[in-house]
């Protein structure tokens, strides 16, 4: 969406008049269509939030995306519509989320469902929403299985997804470090399995070659120290660490007070300062890497960055109990941005049917938050919004982003 | 405790039935899934109450037999195709033979020890039914997605509504034999270890069978609950029955009243409905909306709600004159 500045002189603007005009009149012409949940006044969405319990810290999307369409309704709305939310509290538990959806399509009638969080969550309704032919957009998980519009084709998901993560790793090693002798720590479920396949299919024939060992932990295990020290000892001169936060702290710490010291990857999930770098101690991280999509809120490069600038005003006047530091503020901006791009190329055909077809063609979207140069793509085959990302580089305090997008389509 | 069913509380109860037969032809289908999961959970609160409330054992667990029957009935309509119908009672099998050996070496627990030892089992099974040697079975953290129940077509009835009736059903024959069970010998035994364990050891109760049996029927129950509402859920996975399960049916219990039959349902319709009621009020504290809830009505109701309207129905029935009902 970058604008160009132009002066406006009279004959365009008359121009302009006369475009709107002759547009808003084709539009009248052609009759509104409405489905569940829209009318020529208000466009109503729901969405289940963990506002309590374990993922609690995760609710701060859902009361951003609030204050967004309340912004956007004072400005207008989309197409005249207002936008209703109704964000719900299903505590991360997946039978509340049934209930909780359940009433939003039964009792609210929603329109759409925009950004669920959780993968269990999501997991529980996939098959309701799928029968009930609503709108499953955005969701606030990076699980793959998302992605799969033959089966589930009202479910359309958002992050950068798990494989997509791992492709993007082994695509920049194959091309940077060729004869890295790799080892993989990976936690030993859906998600662990899931980024380690996107790292399999990335390095293609060279698995064999490259990966020297594979060592796997469970959730329940105190600690992942014998797993580095079995890495270490394997040879292994590159370290894919995929853990959870608490297991990601661990392994840093391990593998550099172990003496090993390998070149060391570390996945977006633990990739969190404040939760795993600075518990783990800072100096051992130096030099790390892991992957981004949107800029950090917190990197001294996005400073005067007009879109981070836009951001921090919103952040002031609608959002103050928001805190500025933290990521997923900027994440549920972009969401809700594209949520409204969505609903902008339904038009005046707002049944479900549209809100889907719209959700899987997006062409080029830029939200000026992603990365530089990035831009989403959908499409009736392609369920994935977001399939680039680039690497960054921890250098002590922060994630610096280094090199070119890495593109993936590996789901 | 209700000893006998005079006349009138016979006439109450079918009335009530009447109503709950009536109930969701009027409103819309979530609603009547929602009451669904209110019958599952005032199952699961009888089962509990059993056990805290007549026997005087803590659980801080029993969210534990919650999602093994949960399990149980997941897993034989996924993988072995059992019609849902035929995984309640083996749900309920496989509870009391969890819940009675369990039960035997708790035994030797006492009061907060016990509420110890329930409490490990509630915050383990989580990380247990992700286990990967079990994975096959229950699906790991990715859970076990069950196919919803139709109607048979003679009824006539949407799927919500043929499940609530279903459910409704276990509830009346669980509550009656609950009520039988709990109103005679056994019963009185139970109560008895509650209050004086030496005396009713001196009185011949054999205190170690009737612990572990205890343990069992209301693991039972918790079971039988788990499965029900498991079907009405469509899903099964390790979230779903995090330690604040075990916690919130423990809440539901001394909400309903202690030792309290009726109890079993006021305790559902809170733990049901409470979480919505607070959600709707704060998005940033929701918890502590409930917290604010859950104070007041220990306040007001010291004795739980049936508690509660036992006493209001007795001050009713003397300003009327009328004798004094218990």
């Amino acid at each position: 969406m970058s604008q160009t500045p132009r002066r406006i002189t009279r004959r365009t603007a008359l121009g302009a008049g006369v475009a709107v005009a002759t547009l808003g009149g084709r539009a009248f012409a052609q009759a509104a269509k409405y489905g569940p949940g829209a009318s020529a006044t208000e466009i109503k969405l729901g969405q289940t939030m963990p506002y309590s319990g374990p993922a609690s810290a995760y609710g701060t999307i859902g009361k951003l995306h609030q204050e967004y369409f309340k912004m956007l309704n004072a400005g207008g709305g989309v197409n005249g519509r207002k936008i209703t939310l109704i964000s719900l509290d299903d505590g991360y538990s997946p039978p509340k989320t049934v209930e909780q959806v359940r009433r939003l399509v039964e009792q609210d009638e929603v329109l759409a469902l925009f950004q669920t969080l959780g993968t269990p969550c999501n997991s529980a309704i996939h098959k309701y929403v799928n029968a009930k032919k609503v709108p499953h957009l955005l969701l606030a998980t990076g699980a793959t299985k998302w992605g799969d519009p033959k089966n589930y084709p009202w479910t359309i998901g958002f992050n950068l997804s798990y494989q997509s993560e791992g492709n993007i790793y082994a695509k920049w090693l194959l091309k940077n470090k060729p004869n890295a002798k790799i080892g993989i720590l990976y936690q030993n479920d859906d998600y662990g399995k899931d980024v380690l396949k996107g790292v399999k299919d990335g390095l293609g024939a060279a698995v064999g070659k490259m990966v020297v060992k594979e060592v796997t932990y469970e959730v329940s295990d105190p600690t992942v120290d014998s797993q580095i020290l079995t890495l270490q000892g394997s040879g292994a001169d590159t370290f894919v660490n995929i853990t959870t936060p608490k297991f990601g702290a661990q392994a840093v710490r391990k593998a550099f007070d172990s003496g090993w010291k390998p070149l060391h990857i570390i996945n977006n999930v633990s990739a969190s300062i404040g939760s795993v770098l600075i518990p783990a101690g800072v100096e051992k991280a130096v030099g790390a890497m892991t992957v981004q999509y949107y800029k950090d809120p917190n990197d001294p490069q996005w400073k005067d960055d007009p879109a981070m600038l836009e951001w921090r005003g919103f952040m002031g006047k609608y959002y103050r109990d928001g805190d500025p530091k933290d990521a997923s503020n900027i994440y549920a901006y972009i969401t809700a941005q594209t949520m409204v791009q969505i609903l902008k190329q339904c038009g005046n055909d707002l049944t479900r049917e549209n809100v889907m077809r719209q959700a899987a063609n997006l062409k080029n979207f830029r939200s000026n938050l992603l990365l530089t140069g990035m831009a989403m793509n959908t499409s009736s085959t392609d369920f994935y919004p977001i399939e680039q990302g680039q690497l960054a580089k921890f250098n002590g305090q922060l994630w610096e982003g280094f090199g070119d997008l890495i593109s993936t389509n590996a789901g | 405790m209700n000893p006998t069913l005079d006349r009138r509380k016979l006439a109450g109860v079918v009335v009530l039935l009447v109503l709950a037969c009536a109930l969701p032809f009027v409103i819309a289908n979530y609603r009547v899934f929602q009451l669904t999961l209110v019958l599952a959970y005032s199952i699961a609160l009888l089962g509990l109450n059993m056990l805290t409330g007549f026997n005087g054992q803590i659980s801080l667990g029993h969210g534990a037999f919650y999602a093994i029957g949960a399990y149980a009935a997941a897993i034989l309509m996924d993988k072995a195709a059992f019609p849902y119908w035929a995984t309640i009672p083996i749900a309920g099998a496989v509870c009391f033979v969890a819940g009675f050996l369990f039960g035997l070496p708790a035994l030797r627990l006492e009061g907060l020890y016990l509420a110890l030892a329930t409490f490990a089992l509630g915050v383990a099974m989580p990380q247990i039914l992700k286990h990967k040697s079990i994975e096959e079975w229950t699906g790991g953290v990715q859970g076990i997605v069950i196919v919803k129940p139709d109607a048979p077509a003679w009824t006539g009835f949407s799927q919500d509504q043929w499940l609530y009736f279903f459910t409704l059903a276990w509830v009346a024959i669980l509550f009656f034999l609950g009520w039988n069970l709990l109103r005679g010998r056994i019963g009185r035994a139970m109560v008895a270890i509650r209050d004086q364990p030496i005396a009713a050891q001196a009185m011949g109760v054999n205190t170690a069978m009737v612990k572990s049996l205890t343990f069992g029927v209301s693991a039972l129950y918790t079971g039988i609950a788990g499965a029900l509402g498991a079907i009405a859920v469509q899903f099964v996975a390790p979230d779903s029955f995090s330690f604040f399960l075990s916690i919130t049916l423990l809440t539901g219990v001394v909400i309903g009243g202690l030792a309290s039959i009726s109890g079993a349902f006021f305790g559902a319709l809170f733990i049901q409905f409470i979480p919505n009621i607070a959600d709707e009020i704060s998005k940033a504290a929701p918890w502590a909306i409930y917290g604010i809830v859950l104070i007041a009505f220990m306040y007001v109701m010291p004795t739980g709600v049936a508690g509660f309207v036992r006493i209001v129905r007795g001050r009713l029935a003397r300003r009327r004159g009328a004798p004094a009902l218990r």
